[in-house]
């Protein structure tokens, strides 16, 4: 495996589902060390985008790498240096927050469980939750609990839907900090899906703004916006996406 | 295959139990209720002096080896539909779990139901009833075995279907395994059904496994070609099952429905 390789590499995706053009040839990447955003309106294709980089759905063309390696051939190596985040997904209501966890490092091969799981939780602020039940957290905890499950095996790459949706700004704060000291400390890429254009405007190196599935722009978020000519990247969205009504 | 991966997925249900007792008391709560049931009738057609040989032993042993095959197919379903219900499906899919792994898991937490369901049985047999299966010796270990397997064969055949289908198919969990009871010659030999039906009954590994143990009762003989006939079938069963898993599982992944399950 070359340390050095882009750590994700997609070049002409497509996926269809049966009439529907989910993605139509789109190509990216991400380097090392780089957080990047993923962005369109709802029913954009960013979700299965996602989902095909996870294996959870198959493509119906074009090629993916990941960590220089093809994920369909090579699933369990690279799945262990990945994780996932969404608020779609959730953990098992009924079990401890640390039972979770537990399950979860044990899925992902993490040595040393107690130790992980202390210094996660410490960092993340939710070592008082571990005792209690998942179901009887409060959604900011949930997310913080979630992003520990995301970040319990130190992914190389990290996929995140949605992570600060329905999320107070102090909590959506909380969480953005982590995450951006979390790929100072590994220098790992993170993958960001997200409606909310400040956030990808403070987070995100570089981004891609989709629309039924076909990348329209790419680039870093000043260089959009000066692309554009609008004030911020609200507005840029905002402009793309009114463009179809057209 | 990691055993870790496989072990953790069993953890995660034992503790699901271990902090749930509406849970501990569903898995014992309906063996406990048709023994009762099925031992009173026993005890009642041995009163009456009806004509049938060993008539409590063979009510009794049927019915806690026809729970065991409900159990396993129940606990392999309920195994996946826990992780379905909690939208956890999609962390464990996208977890370095395999789909083979994730079949060994669930198969493992049916087994596990298994035993403590019928633990609840095999107790209440004995001690309201007199009824002690184990005086059935080793063969009951061959009986156990091949009603598991057949119950992890339509278990993954039902978890394919709720995977492609989606949760409108759940109740089949339930329900599947009631259209084998009549042919599976659980209460009475192959040869009560119509003549039309017995190649159908024969076909099922349940089926030999209860005239193998009513031979048993009845003349104290094990009858290892029944017990071989059924080893067969469920090496068919179970390649059936696990092959239609996998097959839905790929196109599950084409159509994107492990995405959707669960919402």
């Amino acid at each position: 495996m070359d340390k050095n390789a882009r750590v994700v590499k997609v070049v002409n995706l497509t996926k269809r589902y049966r009439r529907t053009l989910a993605v139509n040839g789109l190509s990216f990447h991400i380097e090392p060390g780089e957080i990047f955003g993923l962005i369109g309106a709802n029913g954009a294709g960013k979700t299965t985008t996602i989902a095909i980089l996870l294996g959870l759905v198959t493509p119906t063309d074009g090629e993916i790498t990941i960590f220089g390696l093809d994920p369909e051939r090579h699933r369990r190596k690279v799945l262990e240096r990945m994780n996932f985040s969404s608020p779609y997904i959730s953990l098992p209501h009924r079990l401890t927050v640390l039972q979770n966890l537990t399950v979860y490092a044990d899925l992902y091969g993490v040595r040393n469980i107690r130790s992980r799981l202390d210094d996660l939780c410490g960092k993340l602020g939710i070592s008082d939750l571990l005792k209690r039940h998942f179901g009887q957290l409060s959604s900011g905890q949930k997310t913080r609990v979630a992003i520990a499950k995301a970040l319990i095996n130190e992914p190389d790459l990290l996929l995140l839907d949605e992570p600060t949706a329905s999320l107070d700004p102090d909590v959506a704060e909380r969480v953005r900090s982590c995450l951006l000291s979390y790929r100072e400390e590994k220098g790992a890429a993170i993958l960001v899906s997200s409606h909310n254009m400040q956030e990808v405007e403070r987070i995100c190196d570089r981004m891609l703004i989709l629309k039924q599935g076909k990348k329209m722009i790419e680039g870093t978020p000043a260089s959009i916006i000066s692309r554009y000519r609008t004030k911020d990247l609200e507005s840029v969205f905002i402009e793309i996406a009114r463009r179809e009504d057209m | 295959m990691s055993l870790r991966r496989i072990f953790a997925l069993a953890r995660r249900h034992y503790y699901l139990y271990k902090g749930s007792w509406p849970r501990i008391l569903e898995l014992v709560y309906w063996p406990v209720m048709s023994l009762t049931l099925w031992g009173f009738l026993s005890l009642y057609l041995k009163q009456i002096h009806v004509d049938l040989p060993a008539v409590v032993p063979v009510f009794l042993g049927a019915l806690i080896l026809w729970d065991v095959l409900f159990r396993s197919q129940i606990g392999v379903c309920m195994a996946f539909l826990e992780e379905v219900w909690s939208r956890n499906l999609v962390g464990i899919f996208v977890s370095p779990l395999t789909p083979l792994e994730f079949v060994i898991g669930q198969l493992l937490v049916g087994v596990l139901r298994t035993l403590a369901a019928t633990f609840a049985m095999v107790l209440l047999a004995a001690l309201a009833y007199g009824f002690n299966i184990f005086a059935l010796g080793l063969p009951l270990v061959a009986f156990f075995g091949n009603l598991i397997i057949m119950g992890w064969a339509i278990g993954l055949l039902v978890t394919g279907i709720v995977l492609r289908f989606g949760q409108g198919a759940e109740s089949l969990a339930w329900a599947i395994i009631f259209f084998f009871q009549p042919i599976s010659a659980v209460f009475y030999p192959v040869s009560a059904l119509p003549q039309w039906l017995q190649p159908l009954s024969w076909a099922t590994p349940a089926a030999s496994v209860f005239e193998g143990m009513r031979a048993l009762l009845n003349s104290g003989t094990f009858d290892t070609a029944l017990f071989l006939r059924a080893v067969q079938l469920n090496g068919v069963y179970l390649v059936v099952g696990a092959a239609f898993f996998m097959l839905m599982f790929r196109l599950a992944r084409r159509d994107g429905q492990l995405l959707t399950i669960g919402e």
